[in-house]
């Protein structure tokens, strides 16, 4: 840190007071693991603004040249601000960081000086890591959180799964959407009690296949596009122009590897790394533990979905990574690294033969682990349609939409 | 057109088949009765999208006897089907209709539209392409082209075919093309050259754009309009293709290929209309009023505007009739990108004559008529005492007509100014292709900034548009003035507004509405783009705003709203260059102009001609003027020894890129040495501008040949051009597919280009990463690129922090790849000598940097760091910068030449890659020495440098320093740079005059 921008240490006083602003990516795994900071004493508010505004906020504050996603997050922060909702000398602000290669890990940076080009230099940023970036006395992420956090992922990912395999398909629009909003209450509610035993997790689980399942439904004969990309716009409707809306009104059905996939992702990249450079051996050690307990999380959950419905489950991670061979190493670890490719595969393996990449304009990573492995796929896969579409603030969604329609208009022919 | 169609694409006889297709510029509709194409039409629709369509429907009254099936396709036709609920068919599948129906045995379809290209294939894996957000390079380009030069679209074919040389131009995107061959119009290339040289650039863009990795072979067909009316075009495509005579299909239909592809479409939908049923719902969707967000109207009613037009009026300028005038007077020039501006200002500073025109692609032909006029006003009563040009055809003007001065455009924009607003702090000057602005403090340029290269042509952009909707620029800028709703366009590159402005024509807004939405686009990609303010407050108290895209009122009423505050418009607005030139002139008076004199003006001539510079490695493409009195000036060199002069070695500066260059050329080695050797290949870039010698001094001490892809050229770039799979990556990465395909060519046995996360870990900084593209570009080069599957290509996952793991992944990596066992001793041996050689030449090059530094210091030349990254040295990236800052007097040393190991630098962002920690500390080391400058260089693309830039600007600032970026890519022109770097010099020549300016300083 210099004398040019101050970092603003978050105190545990704050911790009382603070109201701590979250950017929204996924709104229902947030949500629901936004409950378990407000259940440990935390101030929290899940920002929803959208919309032009935002984008604005975010060429002014932002370098143009910086990736979309900063742009919006950063964008989103300060509008809310300026929107008078809060008392910006009672809020502090919470942005993710991977310390990984790719500029994504200076998001929190690019964050402080934005702030301070906006004149809210004395707004405390919190990083929200797990590579012993940054802390703060007054912000702490407890081991009995996270391992909440990881029910409510799962959770959110179960949500969304089920949501994208029922909403194309629906009776009565807008059934399935009102299920997910009731789930989203109930699992918040449960996500703020002290303690959850798995196995309540796993009764829910079913409880929620069960109320999904019930909704009276059409065939499931449309065409699945998968969508993959970088995380931030792949997920987020602010980032990627209501994707998934625009598929499912095209009438296709929305095929999305969930968020778990990319934290096991993160934890993975610890042991290739010790395996590939030989360093980090205590750290190495720690993810594979880690990693051995997510995957069988994620398995209970795939098992439960096939013995309690007949919705489609996710494919496991231990066999997603394997996918990659012969099409990219598993060193490959900026950004979404391997894991894109690898999406790209797993979305084929379940016979979903058209897909969306996207990402942000000039994203880096996106150059080689995207669009540079869309020949070699194809190759191997040739009734295969990738699509890839950037997102900027420049970009208009006619293009966006053009293309996509170009590969529907291709994929409906080959029903 | 009279088109029979096949038996394999019958029609159903009892309806009239119509496929419309609306694109970005043209209306297309062809009908269809009982099998034979009975009307076709092409017509442009002026973004009248729905009016046009409901016009050539209605002509069609006497032909529809029957039921009508349709179906509308093209970019802008989805808004009106969606209204008249008429069946809509993707554009690019409308084409596949018809060639998979028409000409079965197509391998791959170029289809190039006003602002689309596609590149469809069907063997092999269909797979069908259009360009993305940045690609602009179509046949609105080839129009904007053809405006600039001021032909038709048939007069630039047409002489196209005479062409002698293709010049190299950039082919990414349109504004970059734009800024390649205005220079060439300036500097005098032939009109038949530059056409030819668009047409190859314009092939160039559809093959590496869009082919992404695929090779464009077998049947090849042709459609579009530009491509149907284009033979310079057609030939450009089919040589660049090596396209034999069948292979090559122009089909008479060409133009009309997604209409009748419509028509095939609507054939198979179970919709049909009467014609009077389809009428009305034309009619209906004309009246449709479309809700969409805009901004708010320039003006809310006539008192606003009357009140802004008297405003204006009162900063009007002084005029002296010259037939009543007698004495000395100076004569300015500003010899622009597209406008050519002179004045003619006398004693006391009034104007007696001026001058603002195109220059038509000729300024040398302009400035000798003007010239003529002003000697016949003058006559013997004014003495033109001084004389001074300016501008980017500055050395071009100076030469031809030997003008006493010449001087940079922002020195002479600022005196302008100051001369009209003795107060002014701010100034902001739009042209037809650049946009600059700087801040003044204490009566002196504070600090400049001029636009990237991507967000030029801002100007000179709603001109060609407005030529594009067949208004003059005047009345089409007062429609903005009465605009209702103006259209929100968004401030990216024009590439960028095209779309939009297509989206808003499609929901059908008025002239009026995109006039002014335009304007503010304008605006906004000035203040947000490249001023970069977060606030009006920002930019000033006083502010002038000129140059020629001022004068369009519309523009200047959307800045003051955007700023919030009233601004001052001379009425000489475009003039301002000259005049300030003509001021210039006035302050350096000397005893006697030598401006070329009446007499000789009368037998001035001007020639040029066009040759290729072998004097060094760039291989520069020369312009050779020749003027009357065979006096020669020649234009397009990177370097004096281009422009003929003798160079003496012993004096040249020290140039810190020259010197790592000869460094990498001395290593380069040669198959004619190889012996009985295995050959190792390493490709010449990224990463590998570092780390050669470490490899090369292992991979040698294992017994192994080792050889580099040598430097980077323009033809190196053209033979990997085919297999680049994303093409907004960086330069200098898609510069590697022909070093890989260069040592293919070379024949090596294996070539090495490694996956490094890591980098050389030099402890200054949080992390050392490399960027995901130096990282990672071996995974997409071994996908994409069929020619290297014939040759071992080695890119392990290493760690080169560690001699103990490097020895041994190299020892599995050489016994799994290529058979061959290495002990771990041998290995572990040959490790440590890389690291020693590496070593050792890092610190040559600090030692040389340290010399280099102590010369200029003992001599008393201006230090410049030009920082970047290791591969910004090579020539075909660098673009021969570092000779041009030598020339203008700089010592030039590198970011890895300056010892800035001493410790972490002090900054506000996440510290962890290797290769851009060095800037911060170059930039901390600037800070504490006077006499250093810091220049940074950065790749268009590069995303880390978004970061990087704003940082390294930071610290510089904190302390005072001017801070320079120069941003690079394909582009070959170096006008720009020119710019930058004399304004630079300009501006510290203004501090060591007046050291009491040291306050922060910029230019961009």
């Amino acid at each position: 840190m210099s004398a040019r921008v101050e970092r603003v240490i978050f105190t545990e006083e704050m911790k009382r007071e603070y109201t701590i602003l979250i950017p929204t990516m996924l709104p229902m795994h947030f949500k629901i693991i936004q409950s378990i900071f407000n259940h440990n004493g935390y101030k929290t508010v899940l920002l929803e603004n959208m919309g032009d505004e935002v984008k604005q906020c975010g060429l002014r504050y932002v370098h143009n040249d910086t990736c979309y996603p900063a742009l919006l997050v950063i964008g989103q922060f300060i509008d809310a601000l300026n929107s008078g909702a809060y008392d910006p000398h009672k809020v502090a602000l919470l942005i993710t960081q991977t310390g990984g290669g790719c500029r994504a890990s200076n998001y929190l940076s690019l964050l402080r000086k934005a702030l301070a080009k906006a004149g809210y230099d004395y707004i405390p940023v919190l990083s929200l890591n797990f590579s012993g970036l940054e802390k703060n006395p007054g912000f702490k992420f407890t081991l009995p959180m996270i391992f909440k956090a990881v029910n409510g992922v799962l959770f959110g990912d179960l949500l969304m799964l089920l949501h994208n395999q029922v909403r194309s398909y629906e009776k009565v629009p807008g059934t399935s959407q009102a299920l997910c909003d009731a789930w989203t209450k109930k699992l918040e509610g449960m996500m703020a009690q002290k303690r959850v035993s798995y196995k309540k997790v796993k009764k829910t689980y079913v409880e929620i296949l069960k109320d999904f399942d019930a909704i009276e439904r059409g065939p499931r004969n449309k065409v699945r596009v998968g969508i993959v990309g970088e995380i931030f716009v792949k997920f987020s409707p602010l980032g990627n122009n209501h994707l998934e809306d625009f598929l499912v009104s095209e009438n296709a059905e929305v095929v999305l590897p969930g968020l778990m996939d990319f934290l096991l992702y993160c934890v993975y990249n610890g042991i290739v790394d010790h395996k590939l450079y030989g360093t980090g051996k205590l750290y190495a050690t720690a993810c594979r533990v880690i990693d051995k307990y997510l995957v069988k999380k994620q398995k209970d959950l795939i098992r439960i979905i096939r013995e309690n419905s007949s919705f489609s489950p996710m494919t496991p991670f231990d066999h997603t990574r394997t996918l990659t061979k012969g099409y990219i190493g598993l060193g490959a670890k900026m950004g979404e690294g391997w894991l894109l490719t690898a999406e790209m595969l797993e979305l084929i393996e379940q016979g979903v033969n058209n897909i969306v990449c996207t990402q942000p304009f000039g994203c880096l990573p996106n150059h080689i682990m995207g669009k540079g492995m869309m020949k070699p796929i194809k190759e191997n896969h040739p009734g295969v349609n990738i699509v890839a579409i950037d997102y900027d603030p420049g970009a208009t969604k006619i293009n966006q939409e053009n293309r996509i329609k170009l590969m529907l208009a291709n994929a409906n022919r080959e029903v | 057109m009279n088109l029979k169609l096949p038996e394999s694409c019958k029609l159903s006889n009892e309806y009239i088949t119509l496929g419309v297709d609306i694109g970005s510029t043209t209306a297309k509709i062809v009908a269809i009765k009982d099998g034979e194409v009975v009307y076709d039409t092409y017509e442009r629709h002026f973004s009248q999208v729905r009016q046009k369509t409901l016009e050539i429907v209605r002509r069609l009254e006497g032909i529809i006897d029957r039921p009508v099936r349709l179906a509308i396709s093209g970019s802008a036709g989805l808004g009106l089907a969606r209204v008249c609920d008429i069946p809509f068919v993707q554009e690019v599948f409308a084409t596949g209709e018809t060639v998979r129906r028409l000409e079965p045995d197509t391998s791959v379809v170029i289809e190039l539209g006003g602002e689309d290209a596609k590149v469809i294939f069907f063997k092999g894996g269909a797979d069908e392409r259009m360009n993305g957000t940045c690609a602009g390079g179509t046949g609105a380009f080839i129009d904007q082209m053809a405006t600039l030069m001021n032909l038709t679209d048939d007069e630039m074919d047409e002489l196209s075919l005479q062409h002698k040389r293709i010049y190299p131009i950039a082919s990414r995107c349109g504004v970059f093309a734009k800024s390649d061959i205005q220079p060439l119009l300036n500097q005098g290339a032939s009109k038949a050259d530059i056409a030819a040289s668009i047409y190859a650039a314009v092939v160039n863009q559809t093959i590496a754009g869009l082919a992404q990795g695929r090779r464009i072979e077998g049947k090849v067909m042709f459609l579009g309009g530009p491509l149907s009316f284009n033979k310079g075009l057609q030939n450009a495509f089919v040589e660049a293709l090596k396209l034999s005579e069948e292979d090559a299909v122009f089909p008479e239909y060409a133009r009309l290929a997604v209409a009748i592809g419509a028509a095939l479409y609507a054939d198979g939908q179970n919709v049909s209309f009467t014609y009077d049923d389809l009428i009305a719902r034309l009619e209906n969707a004309t009246n449709v009023k479309v809700e969409k967000a805009h901004l708010p109207p320039l003006f809310e009613n006539e008192a606003e505007l009357v009140a802004f037009r008297e405003r204006h009026a009162k900063a009007s300028s002084r005029k002296i009739d010259p037939a009543t005038y007698a004495g000395d007077a100076y004569l300015g020039i500003d010899c622009g990108s597209t406008t050519t501006k002179l004045v003619l200002m006398a004693e006391d500073c009034g104007i007696l004559y001026e001058y603002y025109h195109s220059n038509q692609g000729n300024p040398v032909e302009i400035v000798r008529e003007q010239l003529a006029e002003i000697y016949d006003l003058c006559g013997d009563r004014i003495r033109i005492a001084g004389s001074a040009v300016t501008g980017y055809g500055e050395e071009l003007i100076r030469h031809a007509f030997h003008v006493d001065h010449g001087l940079v455009e922002t020195i002479a924009h600022f005196t302008a100014a100051k001369y009209y607003d003795p107060k002014v702090d701010f100034i902001l000057d739009i042209g037809g292709q650049d946009i600059k602005c700087f801040k003044i403090r204490g009566g002196a340029i504070d600090s400049i900034m001029l636009n990237e290269a991507c967000s030029s042509g801002c100007g000179s952009f709603v001109e060609t548009f407005a030529k594009s909707m067949n208004y003059e620029i005047g009345e089409f800028s007062n429609f903005g003035l009465t605009a209702k709703a103006p259209v929100d366009l968004g401030s990216r590159c024009t590439v960028f507004m095209n779309s939009s402005v297509k989206e808003a024509q499609k929901d059908g807004a008025s002239v009026e509405d995109i006039s002014a939405g335009l304007s503010m686009s304008v605006v906004k990609n000035a203040i947000y783009k490249v001023i970069r303010a977060s606030s009006a407050e920002d930019l000033g108290e006083n502010i002038v705003v000129q140059g020629g895209t001022f004068l369009n009122d519309a523009v200047l009423r959307s800045f003051e709203l955007e700023i919030g505050h009233n601004v001052t418009r001379p009425a000489i607005a475009g003039l301002m260059g000259a005049y300030g030139a003509a001021l210039f002139a006035k302050q350096q008076k000397k005893a006697e102009s030598e401006l070329i004199s009446p007499e000789a003006l009368q037998k001035f001539t001007h020639t040029t001609k066009a040759v290729t510079c072998h004097a060094c490695t760039n291989h520069c493409r020369l312009t050779i003027n020749t003027f009357s009195g065979g006096e020669k000036y020649i234009s397009g060199n990177k370097c004096e020894k281009g422009a003929g002069l003798k160079v003496d070695e012993s004096r040249a500066l020290p140039n810190l890129h020259a010197y790592k260059r000869d460094k990498f050329a001395a290593i380069a080695g040669s198959m004619e040495d190889k012996g009985e050797r295995i050959t190792i290949g390493l490709p010449l870039a990224l990463g590998m501008y570092e780390l050669a010698p470490f490899w090369k001094t292992i991979f040698e001490k294992l017994g192994f040949h080792v050889i580099t892809s040598g430097f980077g050229n323009r033809r190196l770039y053209a033979k990997g051009q085919y297999s680049i799979p994303s093409d907004t990556a960086c330069y200098p990465a898609k510069l590697m597919h022909g070093h890989m395909e260069t040592l293919v060519e070379k024949g090596v046995d294996a070539i090495f280009y490694p996956c490094l996360s890591y980098n050389m870990d030099e402890k200054v900084a949080d992390n050392h990463y490399n960027c995901p593209v130096v990282a990672y570009y071996s995974e997409l080069l071994s996908h994409n690129m069929d020619s290297i599957k014939t040759t071992k290509f080695l890119y392990p996952y290493l760690n080169i922090n560690s001699d103990k793991e490097l020895s041994a992944e190299l020892c599995e990596v050489f016994k799994d790849e290529m058979g061959i066992e290495f002990s771990k001793k041998q290995m572990t041996a040959a490790v440590v000598a890389g690291r020693a050689a590496y070593t050792e030449w890092m610190a040559d090059i600090r030692r040389e940097g340290e010399r280099a530094v102590a010369f200029a210091r003992e001599n008393g030349y201006k230090i410049m760091i030009l920082a970047g990254r290791p591969y910004h040295i090579d020539p075909e990236v660098g673009h021969g910068i570092d000779k041009l800052a030598t020339n203008l007097g700089f010592a030039v040393v590198t970011e890895d030449s300056i010892d800035t190991l001493l410790k972490p630098a002090d900054v506000d962002v996440l510290n962890q890659w290797t290769y851009h920690a060095r800037l911060y500390g170059c930039a901390e080391y600037a800070c504490s020495h006077p006499d250093v400058n810091l220049v940074q260089l950065v790749s268009f693309g590069c995303g880390l440098d978004a970061i990087t830039t704003d940082e390294v600007r930071a610290i510089l600032e904190e302390k005072g320093k001017l801070y320079t970026q120069i941003k690079i890519d394909e582009i070959t022109n170096l006008g720009a740079v020119t710019i930058r770097l004399r304004s630079l010099l300009g501006a510290l020549e203004q501090v060591e005059q007046r050291p009491e300016l040291t306050t922060s300083k910029e230019v961009i």
